[in-house]
């Protein structure tokens, strides 16, 4: 994944059409594509067709009400939903024209290239310095880690702020620096995205300011996909947003969540075609 | 357990004020309080009893014996006209018993604490772990005749190349203890393997961990405090146990060797065939089994203090 030169402007206005998708064949601008994706849990339809395009080198969001599905459709794009006994995804989903869910693609790959930040940060319960070498160490690479360390944490804007104490246990560290640090966990395996599963939550405002200039900068070497619940934060950094939202059946008593409405980020908050998508950003809802 | 609170606020125009102040003098949170600090207090009582009682008779013992010919004694032989009290011979049988129960059920039983609490069907593990927790509590005699007629004839015949003698063997005493041991330290490191957050496993997986990596590397290490508790219990069992090695490793005449195909006594085997009905109060013999008594609570304590070192420099807190 080298730099490609994706100017933003020339990005589809409306929902990717299947036809669309498929006659992509010039510049790889995106990074994924979804087709008619259902994702169950047993039985029970989680998020139901979904088709979408998301860009190369941006940045995008996934907003609305909670139960909508926005992690449950994140999760399968690194295909963490099969960690769940159960959880099924149909339909396709593309990583640069690749099925993910193909017969031969190995889901503990898949997640080298595709890492993921989670709402509460985890860190292991090890040395500042350990949890970042954890990736690297897992693909085999042994030895003096130090420059990786030191880039990875760069790369999370940390470096300066744990340079003196790697080898202090990370949950020394506060909320916002747990969550970079996780994010440099993330970097060092060299992953091509990063998900982002509302990696803010959990944080104070200074924090999460930070978070969301560091991935500003990110975006230039990895497309990130990010699920926030917090509307400013979609508007702030994200390139393009798709709103989902909950519909319930009354006779079933099931709920499923769908996609309304993805476009750039300004049109959905500032002129969003679908009313419910209006209501939302606007507060009316939910 | 306070009774019938009944608010004495003096209402002032609006809104009664309500006191502040306790309603009653809240008697049942003392009582309470003072039976939980008795309890408390019991067991430690019991504790330091157990102590003074195996003190007590061993101070009449050393008086007779002296500590170092005690300790460094390598002949064993309290009962004999001509009486030898060197301890080591029994302290290597047990300590021959706990390498053997060590070496099968620390490997054994890491793995299957794995099995269950990283790989198994929540189906597969609710049926296990029950088993597992019956086996725990299985009585030790009929294990130990189960080693006797069945394990140690097995074991002979698959190593005919070991200059097995006797019918008794301290190494097939000490394997079958591990055996004995192995669902005590399975179900309590599943326990504390499991209280891993799944939010670590996750975080794992995410950077392309397998299974076994997430196992390895996150589980074990987070819950190293609480399998190195397993173990200590194992262990503790292991050198407490009595009635499969006096089955298995036979209660003949101790003598100071290394050889685990040879039958020998333990420490507590010791204790265990001497202090029968035909036993003197007073008499050198009846001392020497509290002198054994208070070396064995030693060697126990010395082993948790260790235990609770290694958690303290190994432990990784998470919260
Ligand atoms: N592990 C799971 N097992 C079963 N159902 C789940 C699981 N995770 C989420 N769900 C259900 O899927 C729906 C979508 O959840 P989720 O993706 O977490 O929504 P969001 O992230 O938008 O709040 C919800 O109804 C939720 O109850
Ligand atoms: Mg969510």
């Amino acid at each position: 994944m080298s730099e490609t030169t994706t100017p933003s402007t020339a990005l589809p206005e409306i929902s990717v059409s299947a036809d669309k998708v498929t006659s992509v064949d010039t510049e790889p601008k995106n990074t994924f594509e979804l087709r008619n994706v259902n994702v169950f849990y047993g039985d029970m339809l989680a998020v139901k067709d979904v088709s979408m395009a998301i860009p190369h080198n941006q940045i995008t969001a996934f907003i609305g009400p909670s139960g909508c599905g926005k992690s449950t459709l994140l999760r399968s794009l690194n295909r963490m939903n099969d960690l769940i006994p159960g959880a099924r995804v149909e339909g396709d989903v593309l990583y640069h024209g690749m099925n993910m869910y193909g017969p031969k693609v190995d889901p503990v790959q898949v997640r080298t290239v595709i890492g993921m930040v989670f709402q509460k940060p985890n860190p292991f319960p090890k040395s500042i310095y350990d949890n970042v070498a954890f990736g690297p160490r897992l693909q085999g690479r042994n030895g003096n880690l130090d420059d990786v360390v030191e880039e990875a944490l760069r790369g999370a804007a940390l470096w300066d702020e744990v340079k003196d104490r790697l080898k202090d246990n990370a949950y020394g560290m506060s909320g916002g620096q747990q969550q970079r640090l996780c994010i440099a966990r993330a970097i060092a395996v060299q992953p091509d995205v990063i998900l982002m599963d509302e990696p803010c939550s959990a944080l104070d405002p200074v924090s999460t300011g930070r978070i969301e200039d560091l991935m500003v900068e990110l975006k230039k070497t990895y497309t990130i996909v990010i699920v926030t619940h917090n509307m400013q934060q979609a508007a702030r950094v994200a390139d393009r947003t798709a709103f989902f939202t909950v519909l319930a059946n009354d006779e079933t008593g099931s709920r499923t969540g769908v996609l309304v409405e993805y476009a750039a980020t300004t049109k959905i908050f500032s002129k969003p075609d679908d009313e419910r998508t209006e209501n939302y950003v606007s507060g009316r809802f939910g | 357990m306070s009774t019938s609170v009944v608010s004495p606020g003096a209402s002032s125009g609006g809104a009664p004020i309500r006191s502040l102040e306790a309603p009653g003098p809240r008697i049942g949170e003392k009582i309470i309080k003072a039976v939980l600090w008795a309890t408390a207090t019991l067991s430690i009582l019991v504790t330091t009893g157990i102590v003074i009682s195996l003190l007590l008779p061993s101070i009449g013992f050393f008086q007779q014996v002296s500590i170092w010919e005690f300790l460094t004694g390598t002949i064993w032989a309290p009962a004999f006209a001509n009486p030898s009290y060197g301890v080591l011979p029994i302290v290597v049988g047990t300590l021959t018993v706990v390498f053997f129960a060590i070496l099968i059920a620390v490997p054994v039983g890491l793995a299957s604490a794995i099995y269950l609490s990283e790989y198994a069907s929540k189906r597969v593990r609710k049926t296990i772990k029950p088993i597992l927790e019956v086996l725990e509590g299985l009585p030790t005699v009929a294990i130990g005749l189960f080693a006797f007629n069945v394990l140690t004839p097995l074991i002979r015949e698959l190593t005919p190349f070991l200059p097995w003698t006797g019918p008794f063997s301290i190494g097939v005493a000490g394997i079958t203890v591990g055996l004995l041991i192995i669902p005590l330290v399975a179900s309590v490191s599943d326990d504390a393997m499991r209280s891993v957050p799944a939010s670590l496993r996750e975080g794992a997986y995410a950077m392309g961990a397998t299974k076994f990596e997430v196992a390895i590397k996150v589980v074990v290490p987070a819950a190293i405090s609480g399998i190195i508790a397993a173990f200590v219990l194992g262990i503790s069992r292991a050198i407490g146990e009595t009635m499969v090695v006096l089955l298995v490793a036979g209660a003949g005449n101790p003598v100071l060797s290394f050889d685990p195909t040879k039958g020998t006594q333990t420490m507590t085997a010791y204790i265990g065939s001497t202090a029968t009905g035909d036993i003197s109060q007073g008499t050198i013999t009846y001392d020497s089994i509290f002198a054994v008594g208070a070396l064995l609570f030693l060697m126990t304590l010395a082993m948790n203090v260790l235990a609770m070192r290694l958690v303290k420099k190994y432990r990784e807190v998470y919260d």
